[in-house]
């Protein structure tokens, strides 16, 4: 869009300051700033998108919190409310691309509407503050807010309406939803109900893997010269379930708990490296049968501590679950990840000394 | 057996209920569902303590102990020697999709 050489923090929103010369407004005017914005994305704001989603830069996807005006709103048009998050911002604007309204940006600390619900940035206190800040009583005649349902958890609609004046209403959990909601006023059970797609699920496996990116590309070279390729090729495996298979297959997986569902996937994917380990014909029986117990037993716990902590990315688990899951489980998975390191040990050790 | 999911701090007193709906719009799992004289719990597992419920709700009608499911940042506190319910989310950004 325009040449927006606004500080590099905020470069790749499309946020336009309004340089308004104050002395041509009338009293009533509100004087706080307002930006501009436009519902068409740029290649760079899907580029920075791009980033976002493999986790570069992670803490620097934000826009400048306040009011911005989409298209040509007046005294009537709604307010959106929104997080900093520019994923979040971006996809309010690019679902209201025809819509004349404003959009109120939160500081979230560049976080999305619904983790900054749960930490309470995207809250009571906040909101109010925004509504004030951007001195929204001057701008429009109504009273009306339209929030994320997503922002639920940190807002608390009856607080807001006896410190503000506003009245909250929860608009659909996903922007694309917004323009329907505009026309009916009411969301719709199906627009309530958070659902979790594969495209959801698959948008999440980059930022997974590179959390696990280190350790994995360490282990893989001590064991391919320790223990030799197919223990590599091992790990390699082991990460792949866990960060790409589980999020892909996740419905289909069998129990309900995240652990257990994971603990199958690892033992699916660790047979064959059982049986390869076990038939081959150039390692002694003792060997053998070390050799394929050991991955049997750490595969299926380290996967299942990987898609344990998948919990938080995903908008199914509860936190009494989740603990009940860490209780019931960790210990198991400490003890077979134990057992199996400490054979896979006295694996190497008996080896080096050529005892079998 | 393998589902630690079927119980929850989800608490829900429908004799304090104005069955104005506000748990029913905030809620994403749809726990609550329209009654007569008040809202019905009608999937009460489903709940994953969220917490948008009890926040919004104007009369006190619903309590639950509200807190992220998030394995990570519990066992990441339970290491750090913190209470594993010390609430910190340890991520800062997981690219959820939400708007
Ligand atoms: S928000 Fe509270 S008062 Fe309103 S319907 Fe739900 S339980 Fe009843
Ligand atoms: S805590 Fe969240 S998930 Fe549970 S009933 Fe309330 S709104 Fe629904």
């Amino acid at each position: 869009m325009d040449n927006n050489k606004d500080n590099s923090k905020f470069c790749s929103c499309d946020t336009k300051f309004q340089a308004f010369p104050l002395m041509n407004f009338s009293h009533s005017y509100p004087s706080s700033d307002i930006f501009s914005t436009t519902g068409k994305l740029e290649f760079r704001d899907r580029f920075d998108h791009f980033l976002a989603r493999m986790g570069i830069d992670r803490m620097n996807h934000v826009v400048k919190p306040g009011l911005y005006k989409l298209g040509d709103p007046d005294k009537t048009s709604d307010i959106i409310v929104s997080a900093n998050y520019k994923l979040s911002f971006d996809s309010v604007r690019d679902s209201l691309q025809h819509i004349d309204c404003y959009i109120l940006v939160l500081d979230t600390k560049g976080i999305n509407v619904w983790c900054a619900a749960g930490k309470g940035t995207f809250g009571t206190d906040e909101l109010v503050k925004r509504i004030r800040l951007a001195e929204l009583t001057k701008r429009v005649e109504h009273r009306r807010l339209i929030v994320p349902q997503l922002g639920a958890p940190g807002i608390s609609a009856h607080e807001v309406f006896n410190r503000s004046g506003f009245k909250v209403e929860y608009g659909p959990i996903k922007a694309s939803d917004l323009p329907e909601y505009l026309n009916e006023r009411k969301t719709t059970p199906e627009m309530r109900k958070v659902k979790f797609p594969l495209k959801d699920r698959l948008i999440l496996i980059p930022i997974e893997l590179s959390h696990l990116l280190l350790p994995t590309i360490v282990l893989t070279l001590i064991l391919y010269f320790f223990a030799g390729p197919l223990a590599s090729l091992a790990v390699i495996t082991t990460v792949l379930a866990g960060t790409v298979l589980f999020p892909t297959l996740l419905p289909f997986i069998p129990t309900s708990d995240f652990t257990t569902k994971g603990f199958i996937l690892g033992i699916i994917v660790a047979i064959p490296f059982s049986i390869l380990y076990l038939t081959d014909p150039n390692t002694s029986p003792g060997a053998s049968i070390l050799g394929s117990i050991i991955p049997l037993l750490i595969i299926p716990s380290v996967t299942a501590y990987i898609t344990l902590n998948f919990t938080g990315a995903t908008p199914l688990t509860s936190k009494s679950g989740v603990k009940k899951e860490i209780y019931r489980y960790i210990p198991i998975l400490a003890f077979m990840g134990g057992a199996g390191i400490i054979l896979l040990l006295l694996l190497g050790t008996l080896s080096f000394l050529e005892v079998i | 057996m393998f589902n630690s999911y079927l119980e929850n701090t989800l608490e829900y007193y429908p004799e304090n209920c104005i069955n104005c709906h506000r748990c029913i719009q905030v809620c994403p799992h749809n726990v609550f569902t329209e009654g007569n004289d008040h809202v019905k719990l009608t999937n009460p597992t489903s709940c994953i303590e969220c917490g948008a419920c009890a926040q919004n709700c104007p009369n006190e009608a619903i309590k639950v102990e509200a807190g992220v499911g998030c394995a990570w940042a519990m066992i990441r506190a339970a290491l750090k020697g913190k209470e594993m319910d010390s609430g910190e989310c340890g991520c800062d950004d997981d690219g959820k999709s939400c708007c």
